[in-house]
């Protein structure tokens, strides 16, 4: 069996230790930048969605600038943003290659994206019920938690589904430019030394770890859908 | 209990001002079941919305109790909102809570201890007979079951109104019946002033005390439901009782000349209308008895309104003209009105 391994990827098993070190990396990377971005993008989505003409807290101005803000960022390529934002990686990170220098541009790329996404689940609440809980007398932030968000658990989980596989393959891009994980590998030890074995394997984890997002993703649509 | 004075209410659209309500005054007793009757566009879904002020009239005084609520903080406001329930004509039931978890939905933002919530929405299920129920999700109900989980919401805060708006208006006619029964029920049982928003004159006739009919943003007519149903004044008010009635094709008759109506020299076309409280007489056979006058009922129409039957009919009188005029005078004397047509 290793003998079969060993033949047909080489180089792989070669450099087996640093390719489990890199899936850990994109793990890492996917999941801590995944919830930070999480985190902030529910924040500019609610904003979003109740400072909007006609809503519980209208607010043009904030509206507008938050919305322009969102698609600047969301309209920059994702290499050039990690390259523009690299000094200010320096200074947040303390270092701008390596693990630690990827998990600040990923947060800036994934929050405007997730942010927009976001916006769509949360705007598709029927407008019945928050009338309905603002007769019941229920404050905006109550109405923010009890119904906007709550009520589009399954849309914010699709929303979310979609950025943290989009995350996957930003990973490999800042991997690819002096980050770490899957991308580095694949471009250090693969690409740059024409190994195919290594790149083929690369691509197939990282084909695998979005299957698996996906299908945590449809598992819990399915179970917070009534 | 409540007062609307002068209220307006104008929305911005891209297409100018839209009035949606204009100076409308109003006042609603206490315990009674009042209802606001206009087609789609008279205004009154805003007028509702105005009384507990999801939409905010830019003029006039909402009373409420003795206090405006124009006058009051948002969060004084969100206090008095808890003495008003409101259901709608979607329901809006929330899709990712259980039916128990929509009715305690209200009183988890009360604050309230969870064995009271428990014994408040156990009770109310009862009173909304779906008992069974309660661990299901709104999509798993039928229309008439939402409504009246929504009803079961709506009186968890223990309110003192109900506001109604087209609350039946998405249900089939049996459905509406049950659910308007219920609302009478609970209006009746826990002295609910109830507040009802609809298009259909069968809704108001069944269950209302009072009726304002809107049109075009004002109220142009009001007043008690027999009263206003035995003799309405505008035509809007005309046009949506003939709604509930075969009245209307009458006057489709006698615009084609139709062969029914048709009269000789010595017969009248006459509109009888009664209440049946002074109609124990036999009058119709006094008049071919007394005053040799024969009666033809061509049409005839009871309507049940608020338990009072109210009764129209359309006949020919045949007989001399002295006697026909006789005739219709013992009528009037019975409080039968009499309109002569041809």
């Amino acid at each position: 069996m290793m003998n079969f391994l060993i033949q047909i990827m080489p180089n792989l098993i070669d450099r087996i230790d640093v390719f489990g070190d890199a899936i850990i990396e994109t793990l890492l990377m996917v999941l801590i930048s995944g919830a930070v971005s999480a985190l902030f993008g529910i924040v500019f989505g609610v904003i979003l969605v109740v400072t909007r003409p006609g809503d519980i807290l209208e607010n043009r101005i904030l509206n507008t600038i938050l919305g322009r803000i969102i698609d600047l960022f969301r309209a920059v390529p994702f290499i050039i943003l990690v390259m523009v934002l690299s000094p200010l990686t320096l200074l947040i990170s303390g270092a701008s290659i390596g693990l630690k220098a990827t998990f600040f541009p990923l947060i800036v790329g994934t929050v405007p994206f997730f942010a927009r996404q976001v916006e769509q689940a949360i705007a598709e609440t029927d407008r019945g019920l928050v009338e309905a809980s603002e007769s019941m007398g229920l404050a905006p932030l109550e109405i923010i938690f009890k119904v906007y968000l709550r009520e589009s658990v399954p849309s914010i989980i699709r929303a979310t589904t979609i950025t943290f596989i989009s995350m996957i393959g930003l990973t490999a891009i800042v991997g690819a430019i002096g980050g770490g994980g899957l991308g580095a590998f694949c471009y250090n030890y693969g690409y740059s030394q024409s190994n195919f074995d290594i790149m083929w394997v690369s691509l197939i984890v990282i084909v695998i770890l979005t299957i698996i997002v996906q299908l945590i993703g449809d598992l819990l649509v399915r179970k917070t859908t009534h | 209990m409540i007062r609307l004075e002068h209220v307006t209410k104008t929305f911005l659209t891209k297409n100018g001002n839209v009035h949606a309500v204009k100076d409308v005054s109003l006042e609603i007793q206490d315990g009674e079941i009042f209802g606001i009757i206009g087609f789609s566009g008279a205004g009154k879904s805003t007028l509702v919305r105005c009384i507990n002020l999801l939409e905010k009239p830019e003029s006039g005084a909402v009373i409420f109790e003795g206090r405006d609520l124009l006058k009051l903080s948002d969060k004084e406001l969100r206090a008095q909102r808890q003495q008003m329930g409101m259901i709608f004509q979607h329901f809006n039931l929330m899709r990712s809570r259980t039916i128990y978890e929509n009715i305690a939905f209200p009183l988890r933002h009360m604050r309230l201890k969870e064995d009271e919530i428990e014994k408040r929405v156990m009770s109310l299920l009862e009173l909304i007979e779906l008992k069974d129920r309660k661990d299901s999700y709104p999509s798993q109900l039928s229309g008439g079951q939402k409504q009246r989980v929504a009803i079961a919401r709506a009186l968890a805060s223990r309110p003192k109104v109900l506001l109604c708006d087209e609350a039946t208006s998405a249900l089939d006619p049996h459905t509406t019946q049950q659910i308007l029964q219920l609302i009478k029920r609970i209006n009746k049982e826990l002295n609910l002033t109830v507040i009802l928003i609809t298009h259909e004159m069968a809704v108001v006739k069944d269950i209302c005390d009072r009726v304002a009919v809107m049109e075009n943003g004002k109220v142009v007519e009001e007043g008690n439901i027999v009263d206003v149903f035995s003799h309405p004044k505008m035509p809007v008010t005309k046009n949506f009782i003939n709604t509930t009635n075969n009245l209307g094709k009458i006057q489709d008759l006698l615009d084609s000349n139709h062969p029914l109506v048709q009269i000789e020299k010595n017969q009248k076309l006459v509109k009888l209308s009664y209440q049946s409280t002074n109609t124990k007489e036999a009058l119709i056979s006094t008049l071919s008895r007394e005053y040799d006058v024969d009666c033809s009922i061509i049409f005839g129409n009871v309507e049940i309104v608020h338990e009072v039957p109210l009764g129209v009919l359309v006949c020919v009188l045949t007989g001399s003209d002295e006697n026909i005029e006789k005739a219709l005078e013992i009528c009037r004397q019975n409080k039968v009105s009499v309109e002569v047509i041809k």
